[in-house]
């Protein structure tokens, strides 16, 4: 699936409150080695695109989930369905 | 590399704690006293971490009428409930909390955790969703996993949040189990759960709430929060436990949906587990009719749950929302919690220290739990320990 630009900007500007000052997200970052998220973190992160994008994301989803790149693919997913 | 590195965080986690509380790790209740006092290290100590709020792990007439069930049918069932394993006692129990709650029918587990594992994960599967507040137990989540269904939390406590997430699977055309808990097991806080029904017959959902916590502490005949709340017509499933208010093991579905009953053909927690034993059904049984004839257990309960509260309020601790039976003093600092946790215990009390990420927020909670069966001397002494840890002493 083709990575939307904007929606992954987003994503982006969400997850900065939650990461390390200065650190850089590229669609490859991983979300746990590279920006040392816990599973509190990941939840509250969750809540957050949750609210911004008016979508329930199933925790399902959650183990698919390796790089901010798949994060954003899976939102863009559940959007495109509407949820 | 081996089989085990993945285990070193936990390794090092241990170590930490090791360093800070020695204890902590390697707690063992040497003689068990009463259903409020044991010896650990040594030491004569009170119990306020366990779960046994009425006190009838001790209570005489179940201790009578599980040994005479031990001697009359054995140590064990050695078998599942789909084969060897219904006893009498298992289709009489089921008899029984089917009438105390009201209900058509009921199904006895061999423990709450499986309860949970075995309704979840076959009442919803595949292409249906479960709305589970994001406090609840992990039973709670394994059964979700389990299933195969869609799994998708709302905030704690907030039917609007759930109404918000329930409208957005309006269009979805499929069935949707919300999941809440009568008491949270963390912090002692209730469900708003006359909301929670509103919002769940708006959308013609379902409910199941775990009233593990709950069952004998709240609601007039101690049917739990439903009861209390006056919702329970609007509640389809209820789980629970024996663990704690019964002061046994095992757990239980009750409803009104009559086709409860074929749960038991379709859950491998249920078919693929040895029944409880005969001992734990008959003290189980009789711990019932004690529970739902003595009142007075749960008055003396909250009598006990409001002072250890308001001494700890008192004291300036940051606790619960509410009063309740559990009660827990928030800490920022592990270390701080560790040496507080050991203070306690140098004073001869017991609470239970829970630390993230079991803990909601992620700080450190010293969770403590009174029981109907703590005399005022010892719910003295237990506020007093915590007001010379409090002040150094």
């Amino acid at each position: 699936m083709q990575l939307n630009e904007k929606l992954f900007k987003e994503v982006t500007a969400i997850l900065i409150p939650f990461v390390p000052p200065g650190q850089q997200i590229t669609a490859e970052t991983d979300m746990i080695a590279d920006l040392g998220l816990d599973s509190l973190k990941v939840m509250k992160i969750v809540e957050t695109v949750e609210d911004s994008f008016d979508i329930s994301i199933p925790l399902n989803i959650l183990p698919e989930v390796r790089t901010v790149g798949d994060f954003a693919v899976q939102i863009q997913k559940i959007t495109g369905e509407g949820r | 590399m081996t089989i085990f590195d993945k285990f070193q965080p936990l390794a090092e986690a241990r170590q930490q704690i090791e360093q800070n509380a020695s204890d902590f790790l390697n707690v063992v209740m040497e003689e068990i006293i009463s259903g409020t006092e044991a010896t650990v290290n040594g030491r004569r100590t009170i119990l306020a971490g366990s779960n046994n709020y009425l006190g009838l792990s001790f209570n005489s007439d179940c201790i009578d009428a599980a040994c005479q069930a031990a001697r009359e049918e054995g140590t064990g069932t050695t078998g599942s409930r789909m084969a060897n394993g219904t006893f009498s006692g298992h289709v009489a129990l089921e008899k029984e909390l089917a009438e105390y709650f009201g209900r058509q029918s009921a199904i006895v587990f061999s423990t709450g955790y499986i309860a949970n594992l075995a309704m979840l994960s076959t009442l919803v599967g595949p292409g249906e969703v479960i709305l589970l507040d994001a406090d609840c137990h992990a039973s709670i989540y394994d059964g979700c996993r389990l299933g195969g269904a869609e799994i998708i939390r709302f905030r704690h406590n907030d039917a609007a949040d759930l109404e918000k997430r329930l409208g957005r699977l309006e269009n979805r055309n499929t069935h949707v189990l919300v999941v809440a808990e009568g008491l949270y097991s963390m912090l002692g806080d209730r469900a708003p759960l006359a909301d929670i029904v509103a919002v769940k017959q708006k959308y013609g959902a379902y409910l199941m709430v775990d009233e593990a916590h709950s069952l004998g502490v709240l609601g007039e005949n101690g049917r739990g929060l439903a009861e209390e709340a006056g919702v329970e017509e609007g509640v389809d499933f209820v789980v629970g436990t024996f663990s704690k208010s019964l002061g046994a093991i095992g757990g239980f579905c009750v409803s009104n949906h009559p086709e409860l009953d074929l749960v038991r053909y379709a859950s491998r927690p249920y078919v693929f587990t040895a029944s409880s034993s005969p001992s734990i059904i008959a003290s189980t049984r009789r711990a019932l009719q004690i529970l739902s004839t003595k009142p007075e257990l749960r008055h003396r309960l909250w009598d006990n749950a409001n002072k250890l509260y308001r001494t700890l309020q008192d004291l300036g601790f940051t606790l619960g929302p509410e009063v309740s039976p559990i009660i827990a003093a928030r800490f920022e600092n592990m270390q701080e919690a560790l040496a507080f946790w050991s203070g306690l215990l140098e004073r001869g009390v017991y609470v239970n220290m829970v630390l993230p990420p079991a803990t909601p927020d992620g700080r450190c909670l010293l969770r403590c739990s009174v029981s109907a069966a703590h005399t005022p001397e010892q719910m003295e002494k237990i506020c007093q320990a915590f007001t010379d840890v409090n002040d150094g002493k």
